[in-house]
């Protein structure tokens, strides 16, 4: 579904990632952890197509198509879902009125029926449920004076209504307390299928818990340093990531591919 | 979207220009111009005595050019076509009678004319250049004692209730744009709501300029009795000339013991061109007076077209209790300039008033909100709302917010809000990120930003304002 290739990407004129290497196959569910500035935010903007990031090398093909050459609206019409670290306020814009043209503008791209205002809140009540959202958030303005916590729920509400075959959620389980997160997990969870596949970024292995991944990348340097099963999670949660991004830059790095 | 790109050179739809034989008289302005008007509109003597009287004033006073936001050139009042109607028969037996070409003309602007297109639920004051061509439904109103009709007609059969009413709110000698207007006016429409009665439908006119060489000085006079309610819209358009042309108009509402009186307009005059040549120069005095007890004027505008916009639908609030609105939406573009926002003059007690400006200003243009809130001695208990915020789209255009506030006595409260905002990267690629493209996301933006003023047109106008700042905003990314 996903291949990237030797990808490099800079913004501002700094390169933030350095030759990185990922494969992702329908049905997976892959994890990227790595310290904080690391660069997974980076990698889950280059993929959605941030105009901000520069990609300087490498490749990225999504379902045999060079993803770099889409733009991001095409991108995400193509299944392509980023979940935001930090959600963006739309004021004046409900909610419910932004998931629908959201919505319709997929449906036209596929050539199916658009939904009018009382079909699409048929839909919208059921996709809700995933997340155990209330209603009242379907009328409020996008993201405007939610709680972090309320914002990661809406991301995955959004993903619930868009149906991606790529998600990328960056640390979707930030702000959240122990009952959201099993929630929203949960949410992730019903969403993954065998036609699709997630990629959860996060440098806590807590939310690993609730969304198992297939493998555990880690991202370090500008560069995948080390890769392993959900195993390597716990590995990281009880030793950090200290001594893998020394042992990579001392060169002895970068582990046997998992899979 | 790359900021430094905005929006593009869009198509203006309204542009073209209807090839008709019309009445034009001798370009410029003297007293025998004033009679000529009055001659052809067959006036009585009351009426070439206002125009004059008008006009005397006019003569003595100077244009006001010291505004410290706009900027143009000079404007020959010698260079102007003050009169200049479509030939046709006098007396239409019925609207089928209007010529096909004017018929066609308001047709492709949307808005049909002859009775079996008619608008449901809109009755319509059509007018092309100086005169009105045709008003839809008024035997329908005339059944609930609503008069709705061009000025033309209302001089002629209603001669008390203009004389009564016409310059009562604004004078003859409240500016230089008001003064000009009185003297050579041409034609507009008349709104009279009987007491008690809430108008069935809602009244519109629609004001087409055509002529290039002509200015637009057209009159709305709305009168609401005790109880009675109307809503009113009003819509424009003008062809695509090179010139500048003058389009000074007056409006006045009155409204007594508990009347309401609501005023929509979407304004798309010609804006120029990219470079800023062309366009209107719409420099316009709306008033409303509530006159009495508990009665309420609200004003809703979405200013969207002309080179240069000057107005500032206001309102005196006379009556005690009584109820002053403005909400406004104003998006200039390329070398558009405006100058827009209200006055709220607080004379009887527990008057309340509340103004909502959104201004959006991109390209390289200027968008400055200005705004009196007065509020008289006797006036105990006033309280006004004030919120005025700004969007600048790119880096080359300007807003500004000038507020007036004057408060005379201590048992009054006025508030007031400001804030400019820009169109943030992330926000266009967060909707992005949701399949939505950026010109789409930023009309999404941009109509979550006047919501608050939608919200108060009229459910048809709505969805036409909305379309309108998309279409403006089409090309607006990169
Ligand atoms: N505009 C910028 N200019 C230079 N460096 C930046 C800019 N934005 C982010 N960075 C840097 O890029 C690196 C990667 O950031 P990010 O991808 O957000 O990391 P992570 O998500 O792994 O915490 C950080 O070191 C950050 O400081
Ligand atoms: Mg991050």
């Amino acid at each position: 579904m996903l291949e990237i290739r030797n990808l490099h990407a800079a913004i501002d004129g700094n390169e933030i990632l350095k030759g990185l290497d990922l494969t992702i196959k329908k049905g997976e569910v892959h994890a990227i952890m790595g310290p904080n500035g690391s660069g997974k935010s980076t990698l889950a903007k280059v993929l959605a197509g941030h105009p901000d990031y520069e990609v300087t090398a490498g490749e990225v093909l999504y379902e045999g198509r060079n993803l770099l050459d889409m733009a991001p609206d095409e991108r995400a019409r193509e299944g392509v879902f980023m979940a935001f670290q930090y959600p963006i306020e739309i004021p004046g814009v409900s909610n419910a009125q932004f998931l629908r043209l959201a919505y319709n503008e997929k449906q036209k791209h596929f050539g199916r029926d658009e939904l009018d205002p009382l079909e699409f809140k048929d839909l919208l009540k059921e996709r809700a449920k995933v997340v155990e959202m209330d209603a009242s958030f379907m009328t409020r303005s996008v993201n405007e004076g939610f709680s972090g916590g309320e914002k990661k729920r809406n991301e995955i509400l959004q993903m619930a209504v868009l149906e991606p075959k790529l998600a990328v959620l960056d640390e979707t389980d930030s702000g959240l307390d122990i009952d959201a997160l099993r929630v929203v997990a949960g949410g992730v969870n019903q969403l993954q299928g065998p036609e699709n596949a997630i990629i959860v970024v996060t440098h806590y292995q807590r939310l690993l818990n609730y969304i198992v991944p297939d493998f555990v990348h880690v991202l370090a340097n500008g560069r995948i340093v080390r890769e392993g099963g959900k195993e390597l999670a716990l590995e990281l949660e009880e030793k950090g990531y200290d001594w893998i991004v020394k042992a990579d830059l001392q060169g002895s790095g970068a582990a046997a591919p998992a899979n | 979207m790359s900021t430094a790109e905005f929006l593009g050179n869009k198509e203006y739809k309204y542009g073209f220009v209807t090839d008709i034989e019309s009445d034009v008289i001798p370009r410029g302005l003297t007293e025998d111009t004033i009679h000529v008007i009055s001659q052809k509109k067959n006036e009585p003597a009351w009426m070439l005595e206002f125009r004059l009287k008008a006009y005397r004033h006019w003569l003595t006073m100077t244009e006001p050019k010291h505004w410290p936001n706009l900027k143009y050139p000079t404007i020959d009042y010698q260079d102007i076509i003050y009169y200049s109607a479509p030939k046709q028969k006098p007396t239409l037996a019925s609207l089928d009678e209007v010529d096909p070409e004017l018929l066609k003309t308001f047709e492709k602007l949307g808005i049909p004319l002859t009775e079996q297109k008619q608008l449901a639920g809109v009755a319509v004051d059509a007018v092309f250049d100086s005169v009105s061509v045709a008003t839809t439904y008024k035997e329908k109103l005339k059944k609930h004692g609503v008069i709705f009709c061009s000025f033309t007609e209302a001089i002629k059969d209603y001669p008390e209730l203009i004389q009564k009413y016409l310059g009562s709110v604004v004078p003859t000698n409240d500016n230089f744009f008001a003064a000009l207007n009185s003297a050579v006016f041409s034609d507009g429409s008349f709104c009279f709501i009987p007491k008690g009665v809430r108008c069935p439908m809602e009244l519109s006119t629609y004001f087409r300029i055509n002529n290039s060489e002509s200015g637009q000085f057209e009159r709305t006079l709305i009168v609401a009795e005790e109880g009675s309610h109307v809503s009113y819209l009003e819509g424009c358009t003008a062809p695509k000339f090179d010139k500048n042309q003058l389009h000074a108009a007056v409006v006045e509402l009155i409204a007594l013991d508990d009347a309401q009186i609501k005023y929509s307009t979407v304004q798309n005059w010609y804006a120029g061109d990219e470079e800023g040549r062309g366009g209107i120069y719409n420099f316009v005095t709306k008033r409303g007076k509530c006159a009495g007890r508990n009665s309420k004027i609200s004003w809703t505008q979405v200013e969207t077209g002309s080179a240069i916009t000057w107005k500032y639908p206001s309102c005196i609030l006379q009556g005690d209790n009584s109820i002053g609105e403005f909400y406004s939406v104003a998006l200039t573009n390329h070398a558009q300039q405006a100058d827009t926002g209200t006055k709220m003059i607080h004379l009887g007690k527990n008057t309340r008033s509340t103004i909502i400006s959104k201004g959006i200003a991109a390209g390289r243009s200027n968008n400055s909100y200005r705004g009196l809130v007065k509020v008289m001695p006797k006036a105990e208990n006033a309280r006004n709302y004030t919120q005025c915020d700004s969007m600048l789209i790119g880096s080359s255009s300007g807003a500004n917010t000038f507020p007036y506030i004057e408060v005379m006595n201590d048992s009054s409260s006025v508030e007031h809000e400001a804030s400019t905002s820009k169109i943030s990267e992330e926000q266009l690629f967060y909707l992005q990120q949701r399949g939505i493209s950026s010109e789409d996301a930023v009309s999404l933006i941009i109509n979550g930003f006047c919501k608050d003023v939608f919200l108060q047109l009229p459910m048809e106008f709505a969805v036409e304002a909305t379309r309108l700042l998309g279409l403006k905003l089409e090309g607006s990314v990169g």
